[in-house]
């Protein structure tokens, strides 16, 4: 049997979650079906049947399903779940949201949060905010899972040859109204959820050198973080502080400036993929656990590394 | 209206979890153990739900081990009225403890459920959505507001994209966020009135719930430990590595 | 702003789920069931702020508790060896043990987790009816208008960093109880305040102290020998500080590694935590450490004056036991024994007070008939003895104590008190450590990040300044602040970002609750305060 992959979406465009959701469905060398469910999403069905991997688009479409209202959703995703081995959605809210409920009126237990998988019954997912990791085996016939994003790399958006296949389903469910959604400022992305994190500590010694720190997030797209020592000191409020006590992040790329390293940091980013230091004092503890270090003033750093930024993106344009 | 708060013990979240050496699990011998920080905001809105005159009884559930009973004296400390345990292993699986819900729902008929988002020892994130389904009762998970309308309620919930406002009717289910309110401390007078305070104990049988677990834990092991990179010399190289050998920027 | 606070009475109440606390409370209970008394503890739960060695004596609790086997006291490893050895840089010198005081035998004592025992008491005192409330700090003390202790405050819950109450804001209540127990372990904060305002330290030496590491290790099977008790003397500290560690196997493979210092120790750049770090490359240590994992880390101040700095245990509503008084046998390196028995005579005397209207000060009377004074007094002048460095001092104390077994006819006096000890920056050697080879050796920070240490962050800085210029003014200047030294968990920084303005940064949510900085900053600068209940560490089975 194939696998069934809930695709997150905003009826415009694909999020990359589902892509790495994809990915992570490839490592079984399974059929791979996606279902999209939305209102118009005409455009993003034919997209994602181009993406490697993906046999087969079922795609339901109706102003029913504008937002994704969670009791909307799982009797469409149960209405043709038995041709399925496995059901994958990315761990996101929209993918939190709407699982369980399906593994529970399969009589299922589901797997989250997934970070690796080692058979078609066996998958490996952190546990106790990533200090421990659990091997565990399912003994369900269905295996109703959800994929951390960013433990699988995003598939190319070509090389697939799938077809797109119109479904119906009426969803009589009627409890639950959407409002409106307030999405967070776009020029900034959300801290916890960033692709990219440029955080700052005591090094950058006061609240307007800051803005050294959100020069580079600009450039980047990133959001912007901070260690426990920066927000003792009154240079950004503690929403900011990455760490034991703050945020735990799990970017592609993170930066640390002018961050010693405190353990209590290092255990909200130690997971990012990939982690640069800049730091003065070359002895500083962070770069024993960075991919890139450069021991630097950072006062002088970070406007070499955002004009280079700006050569980058003027060969780009 | 009765509202269902359900609370889990958990290792403090202060505590530095230690994998076993043979794997089998974490260690929790003498391990300080706590409400669940999530499940804490839930019975916090739970209270200030009553104390708006909006709901006139508050029934703490826990399912699990013994010393659970502690985590409910906890919550009856804050200010709860009763408290209901089902006996079963710590280790029961979201599935079960959504199954149990339901059959206490059944009994109890509240009119509103809250729970936490996640327990953070398993981070499962499940129980709100399974029991939501399973008693087919709207869910607002996430929720970081939840204002108590007529017959409905308008519930803001924290999304990876931001802020989402739904309207959910009477009864539902909803799923506290860290940010939905300040827990309030258990006064001294509290945790004595407390002690005095109903606790039902059931075990998960006689509610004739089968609670046998589906996954099989493999192993438990540590998180590998990051090894150090690499020291460039300056800038320039940094994004050169950054652009064409890591390929994040 | 005047708050209303509630009041609850009990006949007793005691400040602090230690041994000798514990102790107290079910001493009361067994002999009067009928007394109200509780407990309490500024730990999230008991045992979480205790930290010990511990090689325990049972002799105390035999007389409480004497089922202690039946009723599954965590009590389980016999001390089966012993060993004690001085340490060169490299190598090592064998002390026989026959020729050790016999003190410093342990054959028929146990290696134990204090703080478990605690568990296992606070329940055996639960049974008996006590009332414990862990994460309720007593912050106060109440008078009376004839000076007379009747109470404590607990702490404000809910205070932000400013002062301000919170939503959450809980005020603290009077807990008002016939007698008040102090039993807040060593350097307890409101001890401090009546022995100062009762003058209970008159005539009596300076109190000494000392900072006391603990971590505890999972090692290989290889090396690991459960009942075997080790003790060294020796390098790293020099002949004239005082010092040495402990390495106990317990069961499960682990080891309990420690390293005592005292406080009175005169370099200001001497680092107490590296000091301990550097021990453990010792090759005889590090062999035993070597495939091993450091699984918990804290450290604790300890008292060591003994019987010539011990005040007087009572004062009007109230006594003070265990080590918040000072009932610690330095040369046994015990106290859980005799602080439990001064809080069992405690127990005694405050039945009598209440029942017969006996006066408290009959404590004194009690306690010099018990054992606990006769093992004070013959162990009084060892520690005294190491003011004249080390060989001197091990000479001495073979004298006094294996020929004289304690009873020489003079009491060596302590000269002075531990923050006075200090030379200045300049006069002293500047000491280099080793970097952490984070194997054997580990930074400060991922140290107390096993401690589980935390506290609310928006609360007050519960290490109070007298003068907040003074470290920068004088202190950074004298003695190159030796807070940045003598902090086991860097709650103390001098921030150097700034070059021309050097900043003293306090990270008041690092605090393991040791005490060291009270005892041990020069001026006296530094007062610990409690902090919003149940912050500070989390020991698990130290």
């Amino acid at each position: 049997m194939s696998i069934l992959i809930l695709a997150e979406h905003n009826n415009d465009e694909v999020k990359a979650s589902t892509l790495n959701t994809i990915s992570a469905a490839s490592k079984l060398g399974k059929q791979i079906e996606v279902l999209v469910i939305g209102n118009n999403i005409e455009k993003i069905s034919k997209e994602i049947a181009n993406y490697q991997y993906v046999t087969k688009v079922l795609s339901l479409d109706d102003q029913n399903y504008e937002n994704a209202i969670a009791e909307k959703i799982d009797p469409a995703i149960l209405s043709i779940a038995e041709n399925y081995s496995h059901i994958f959605a990315p761990a996101t809210t929209f993918g939190k949201n709407v699982m369980p409920r399906v593994a529970v009126k399969l009589d299922v237990a589901q797997i989250s949060d997934v970070i690796n998988i080692e058979s078609e019954d066996t998958f490996i997912r952190p546990i106790y905010a990533g200090n421990a990791l659990a091997t565990v085996k399912s003994n369900d016939t269905k295996k109703v899972i959800t994929i951390r994003p960013t433990s699988f790399d995003v598939i190319p958006k070509e090389g697939g040859s799938g077809v797109v296949e119109a479904i119906n389903f009426e969803s009589s469910e009627n409890h639950t109204e959407f409002v409106d959604r307030e999405e967070s400022n776009s020029d900034r992305p959300e801290l916890s959820t960033a692709r990219i994190v440029v955080s700052g500590g005591r090094g950058l010694q006061s609240a307007d050198n800051f803005k050294l720190i959100s020069d580079i997030a600009d450039k980047l797209n990133a959001a912007i973080g901070a260690s426990r020592a920066a927000v003792d000191a009154g240079y950004v409020s503690n929403d900011y502080q990455v760490g034991q006590t703050g945020k735990v992040v799990v970017p592609d790329l993170y930066i640390a400036v002018g961050i010693s390293g405190a353990i209590q940091h290092l255990a909200g980013m130690k997971e990012s993929k990939i982690i640069v230091a800049i730091n003065k004092d070359e002895e500083a503890p962070i770069f024993n656990v960075a991919d890139y270090g450069l021991s630097a003033d950072l006062f002088e750093a970070l406007p070499q590394l955002s004009s280079e930024l700006d050569k980058l993106n003027s060969i780009e344009k | 209206m009765k509202i269902l708060v359900t609370v889990k013990r958990v290792i403090d979240y202060n505590v530095q979890v230690r994998v076993k050496a043979d794997n089998s699990g974490v260690e929790k011998e003498n391990v300080k153990m706590s409400m669940n920080p999530p499940d804490e905001n839930a019975v916090e809105e739970a209270l200030r739900i009553k104390e708006a005159g909006k709901a006139d009884e508050i029934i703490i559930l826990s399912v699990g081990e013994d010393k659970c009973q502690e985590t409910i004296r906890t919550a009856l400390a804050m200010g709860a009225d009763r408290g209901i345990m089902i006996k079963a292993n710590d280790d029961i699986e979201p599935l079960s403890v959504s199954k149990i819900v339901a059959k206490i729902v059944e009994i109890e008929q509240p009119g509103l459920i809250l729970m936490g988002k996640q327990a953070i020892d398993d981070d499962s994130n499940q129980t709100a959505q399974m029991t939501s389904a399973l008693i087919n009762w709207p869910q607002a998970t996430f929720a970081s507001k939840i204002e108590i309308e007529e017959n409905a309620a308008i519930v803001t919930r924290e999304i990876d994209e931001g802020l989402e406002r739904i309207k959910v009717k009477i009864p539902f289910i909803a799923s506290c966020d860290l940010r939905l309110n300040e827990p309030r401390y258990a006064s001294l007078p509290n945790i004595m009135k407390a002690k005095k305070k109903p606790i039902d104990i059931k075990s998960a049988e006689e509610l004739g719930i089968d609670v046998k677990p589906r996954l099989e834990n493999i192993k438990i092991s540590e998180p590998p430990t990051r090894q150090k990179g690499v020291m460039v010399a300056d800038v320039a190289e940094l994004v050169q590595k950054l652009k064409y050998e890591a390929k994040v920027i | 702003m005047e708050i209303q606070r509630e009041s609850m009475e009990y006949d007793v109440v005691i400040v602090g789920a230690g041994p000798a606390g514990l102790a107290t409370s079910i001493k009361l209970k067994q002999v009067n069931p009928e007394l109200n008394v509780c407990i309490l503890e500024k730990g999230s739960e008991v045992g979480a702020h205790i930290l010990s060695g511990n090689v325990f004596e049972t002799r105390a609790l035999d007389e409480l508790i004497p089922d202690w086997k039946e009723k599954k006291a965590p009590i389980k490893t016999k001390v089966k060896k012993e060993k004690f050895l001085f340490l060169g840089k490299k190598n090592f010198f064998s002390w026989p043990t026959w020729m050790l005081p016999s003190v410093q035998k342990n054959h028929n004592n146990y290696i134990i987790s204090l703080a478990n025992l605690c568990r296992w008491l606070a329940a055996q005192a639960e049974d008996l009816g006590v009332e414990i409330f862990p994460g309720f700090a007593a912050s106060k003390i109440i008078y009376d208008d004839n000076n007379s202790i009747i109470g404590v405050q607990t702490g404000d819950m809910g205070i932000d960093k400013d002062g301000n109450s919170k939503d959450s804001f809980e005020p603290g209540l009077n807990i008002l109880a016939k007698v008040t127990v102090f039993s807040e372990g060593c350097r307890g904060h409101l001890g401090k305040e009546v022995i100062k305002k009762y003058n209970l330290d008159i005539n009596k030496s300076p109190q000494q102290y000392g900072i006391g590491f603990k971590e505890i290790w999972e090692i290989s099977d290889k090396e690991h020998n459960e009942g075997m008790v080790m003790h060294t003397a020796g390098w790293p500290l020099d002949n004239s500080t005082y010092g040495g560690s402990f390495c106990y196997h317990a069961e499960k493979n682990q080891v309990f590694i420690g390293y005592v210092i005292g406080l009175d120790y005169q370099n200001p750049h001497l680092s107490p935590y590296d000091e301990f770090q550097r021990f453990k490359t010792h090759p005889v240590i590090a062999k035993i450490l070597k495939d091993g994992k450091r699984i918990s880390y804290g450290a604790r101040a300890l008292i060591e004056g003994g019987f010539q700095s011990l005040p007087t245990m009572h004062m009007p509503g109230a006594l003070i036991v265990g080590c918040d008084a000072g009932t610690l046998n330095m040369p046994k390196i015990k106290g859980s024994h005799t602080a439990m028995k001064s809080g069992m005579i405690a127990a005694e005397t405050i039945n009598e007070h209440i029942k017969a209207n006996k006066p408290l000060s009959e404590y004194e009377n009690r306690f010099q008939k018990s054992w606990v004074y006769k093992e004070l007094y013959t162990a009084r002048n060892v520690k005294p003895s190491f003011q004249w460095s080390l060989i001197p001092a091990i000479i001495f104390t073979g004298i006094d104590q294996i020929i004289f077994r304690g009873y020489l006819p003079f009491t060596l006096k302590h000269s002075h008190a531990d923050h006075e000890s200090l030379i200045p920056a300049h006069k002293a050697k500047k000491i280099s450590y080793p970097k952490y080879d984070g194997k054997l050796t580990f930074d400060k920070t991922s140290s107390v990040y096993l401690t589980g240490t935390n506290h609310e962050a928006d609360q007050p800085v519960h290490l109070k300044l007298k003068d907040p210029d003074l470290p920068i003014n004088y202190t950074l200047n004298e003695f190159d602040e030796p807070a940045q030294r003598y902090c086991p968990a860097g709650v103390y920084e001098v921030d150097r970002t700034n070059q021309n303005d050097p900043k003293f940064v306090i990270n008041a949510q690092n605090c393991i609750h040791c005490k060291t900085c009270d005892i041990k900053e020069p001026s006296q600068n530094i007062t610990w305060v409690t902090p919003e209940g149940a912050g500070g560490p989390n020991y698990a089975n130290m």
